[in-house]
């Protein structure tokens, strides 16, 4: 009953969320975004961040991985977060679940054998071979101190292998001035872009890594931050990672919901070409040539939109790039209203919007906002490769025209990546071994 | 330079009006703005609209339309408005399905000629459309992102847009609308001490324009007195930052013009004025 309720009421609930993103690292060790996990997808992307973002009502669970590479005792992330959070809203996630989620989506290859075209009547029969392949001091003076830069310490736990304080500021000089009193390395003009956050009266959820700790965790790499919290505003700020960006930066959102597709409302959201045939020989290289593609396609928007990798109900797929993620792993994700021992929410479908997006420092100059539409359109950026028939052109009657049809296809084909991916046409066609001249055009062949 | 040329268009305008009168209608010229910015929208924005989402929508909107003037013998009028709600329509709605936007045309548009007051109808029925749609219809929903933030494109909206107001006679109202509403904005900007660059992003929204000077502006469910105008847009401009910024609620524009459309009829009541007509008498 009430979770029809909530359904039939769902046009009324705004769903609006803060998470506030935000890393600050040496300046050395490259910094904000560097938190992605995964095997080669996630490889694919240098300066990526990885986050899920759990959203229902005003429930909100951020979960962050990162692959910090520069000196542990520098690492420091500051997330302004709505209210101070107890110690049992932030919890270490697991790493593998970001793989899990990151391979469940990725962009997908789909592989097909063109049948023997003298056997056309046995066309039923054509065997789709579909293959996913990743994608892709005193006390006392400390709190004089923190009185005189207007900061108070509300919290402060060991979760993990992290040492987290949650604080509040006046202002935000005396913030900046209070992180980097206290051992966090923050980059210049922090300030500047911490004041709004001070003025909307938010909180900083500030982590540094404790040593002795991590080196007990018995991993060399740091292990996910969740927390969970209820907001009002569906967002996340990406202005503060921008600080020490130089060039441009990734994200990779995933965004679990329970009634529709998930699109930015202050920027475009475009879904990522896809659905379309693309040279054969791409199956060995389909990360390089994502990565090029989406390259090129965020370039061409000025890195001022976000793509959509990926939309699905995730109680099903079809074909599946890699299994959807079990009841408790979208538990552990955040997803509260799965699988829960009482059977309050049961029923409720998951929705996954994967998007991507890259920016600069001068292209986002908000904040991104989300919002959750009605659209239950599946998506996927899938690529299809259709190999031609291995036999001879003189089997059969049939076989003439069959590779004819494939030279035009193979043309279109080499086309496409060229287009999608801006690489050199007659590159591809040397890669496709096709002639690395443009077909003849049709007075060339007239009066041979 | 493109000032005159502005200008001289105008004046071009003008006298093609004086010599055909069925050109005093603004809707004319509604209709071929509008016509462009789906193109555009369709054509280099990627909108996701489907060709016969269109088609149907349009269908509909005409045919409704076409039965309520026969029904209620007002011959008197014509299509072109249903034309200009369709527009509205396609341009901001958004859906999975082929049957959300017919019925939403058709609902807006009997709206016209069944919610009536003081002889005007209540609601701009592209509005209504939109409201109605997204809280009733499942399937349905509007992306206020889709327009990007190209300025160039912001720029082109405010010219050619204060152009079509301007025949339309009420220009004042989507001014003052705006001047409030980015007012505000740039007040909450210093306030929190962002960036500029925020301000000039919020400026920059094709809805923003498209609802200044097509929506709110629509002469005939505004005051008729300009002063109550005036007052109006602010209330709406108000309504609008509140339900964005305080509430962080999507769509503020149409949900705020949705709430304070009632306050016309009483605004009209208390401080009367002449009603406006779309044909405008020879000069």
């Amino acid at each position: 009953m009430a979770s029809f309720a909530a359904r039939a009421g769902a046009w009324l609930i705004v769903v609006v969320a803060l998470a506030l993103l935000f890393f600050l690292a040496s300046p050395r060790a490259e910094a904000f975004c560097g938190f992605y996990v995964g095997k080669a997808d996630a490889s694919l992307f240098n300066d990526a961040s990885q986050v899920i973002m759990v959203r229902r009502d005003n429930r909100t669970v951020i979960s962050m991985a990162n692959d910090y590479r520069g000196p542990l005792a520098e690492f420091a992330l500051v997330v302004p977060v709505p209210t101070v959070l107890e110690r049992s809203q932030i919890r270490i996630g697991d790493r593998t679940l970001f793989e899990r989620i990151d391979s469940y989506s990725a962009p997908r290859l789909a592989e097909y054998f063109d049948p023997d075209p003298c056997q056309l009547a046995k066309r039923d029969a054509l065997m789709a071979r579909k293959e996913a392949l990743p994608a892709s001091a005193p006390a006392q003076d400390m709190r004089d101190r923190e009185k005189a830069l207007g900061v108070t310490v509300e919290a402060s736990y060991t979760v993990g292998e992290y040492d987290i304080v949650i604080l509040s500021g006046t202002q935000s000089d005396g913030l900046e001035t209070w992180l980097r009193e206290n051992g966090y390395r923050i980059p210049k003009g922090a300030s500047a872009a911490l004041r709004p956050y001070i003025r909307q009266k938010m909180k900083f959820f500030v982590a540094k890594v404790n040593l002795e700790e991590q080196a007990q965790t018995g991993v060399s790499y740091l292990r996910p931050l969740q927390f969970a919290f209820e907001y009002d505003r569906f967002m996340l700020p990406v202005r503060l990672g921008m600080l020490n960006a130089r060039g441009p930066q990734d994200l990779v959102l995933y965004v679990l919901t329970a009634n529709g597709r998930v699109e930015t409302t202050n920027y475009r959201t475009l879904k990522v070409p896809a659905n379309m045939d693309l040279p054969v020989y791409v199956r060995g290289e389909f990360a390089k040539t994502y990565k090029a593609l989406f390259s090129a396609q965020a370039a061409r928007e000025d890195y001022r939109a976000i793509f959509t990798e990926y939309f699905w109900d995730m109680s099903w797929c079809d074909p599946c790039a890699a299994n959807p993620l079990s009841p408790a792993e979208l538990r552990q994700a955040g997803v509260y209203w799965v699988g829960d021992p009482a059977g309050r929410g049961g029923g409720q479908p998951v929705m996954l919007t994967r998007l991507h997006l890259r920016y600069t420092r001068d292209s986002l100059p908000e904040d991104l906002v989300f919002q959750e539409t009605q659209d239950r359109a599946n998506f996927q950026a899938r690529y299809v490769l259709r190999h031609p028939w291995t036999g001879s052109p003189e089997a059969c009657e049939q076989a003439k025209p069959y590779f004819a049809a494939v030279s035009a296809r193979q043309e279109a084909e080499a086309q496409a990546l060229a287009s999608l991916t801006g690489w050199d046409l007659p590159g591809i066609r040397t890669r496709m071994a096709l002639s690395s001249q443009a077909p003849a055009r049709w007075w060339e062949t007239m009066w041979k | 330079m493109e000032i005159s040329a502005l200008t001289r268009a105008a004046a071009a305008c003008d006298a093609w009006r004086m010599r055909y009168p069925v050109l005093r209608d603004a809707r004319l010229f509604q209709i071929a703005f509008l016509a462009a910015l789906l193109s555009i929208g369709v054509l280099v924005k990627d909108f996701a609209l489907r060709p016969e989402q269109m088609a149907i929508a349009f269908a509909a909107g005409i045919a409704t339309q076409a039965i309520w003037i026969r029904a209620l013998r007002i011959g008197h009028r014509g299509l072109l408005s249903a034309v200009i709600t369709c527009f509205g329509l396609s341009i901001l709605l958004r859906s999975d399905s082929l049957w959300v936007h017919p019925l939403a045309a058709a609902l807006a548009i009997s709206a016209k000629f069944l919610i009536r007051f003081h002889g005007k109808h209540l609601y701009n029925p592209a509005n209504l459309g939109v409201i109605l749609a997204i809280s009733l219809l499942p399937g349905a929903w509007v992306s206020p992102g889709q327009w990007g933030q190209q300025v160039v494109l912001a720029g082109w909206f405010v010219v050619l847009g204060g152009v079509v107001v301007n025949r339309a006679q009420r220009s004042d109202i989507a001014w003052v609308f705006l001047a409030a509403y980015l007012g505000l904005v740039a007040l909450r900007v210093a306030a929190l001490g962002q960036p500029w660059t925020i301000w000039l992003h919020q400026f920059s929204n094709g809805g923003l324009l498209l609802f200044a000077f097509f929506m709110i502006s629509d002469p005939m469910t505004v005051p008729n007195r300009g002063s109550a105008r005036m007052a109006y847009a602010v209330v709406v401009a108000v309504a609008a930052f509140l339900w964005h910024f305080e509430l962080f609620k999507p769509n503020g524009l149409v949900w705020a013009l949705f709430f304070c459309t009632p306050l016309v009829p009483i605004i009209d009541r208390l401080w009367p004025a002449v009603k406006f007509e779309w044909r405008q008498p020879a000069r």
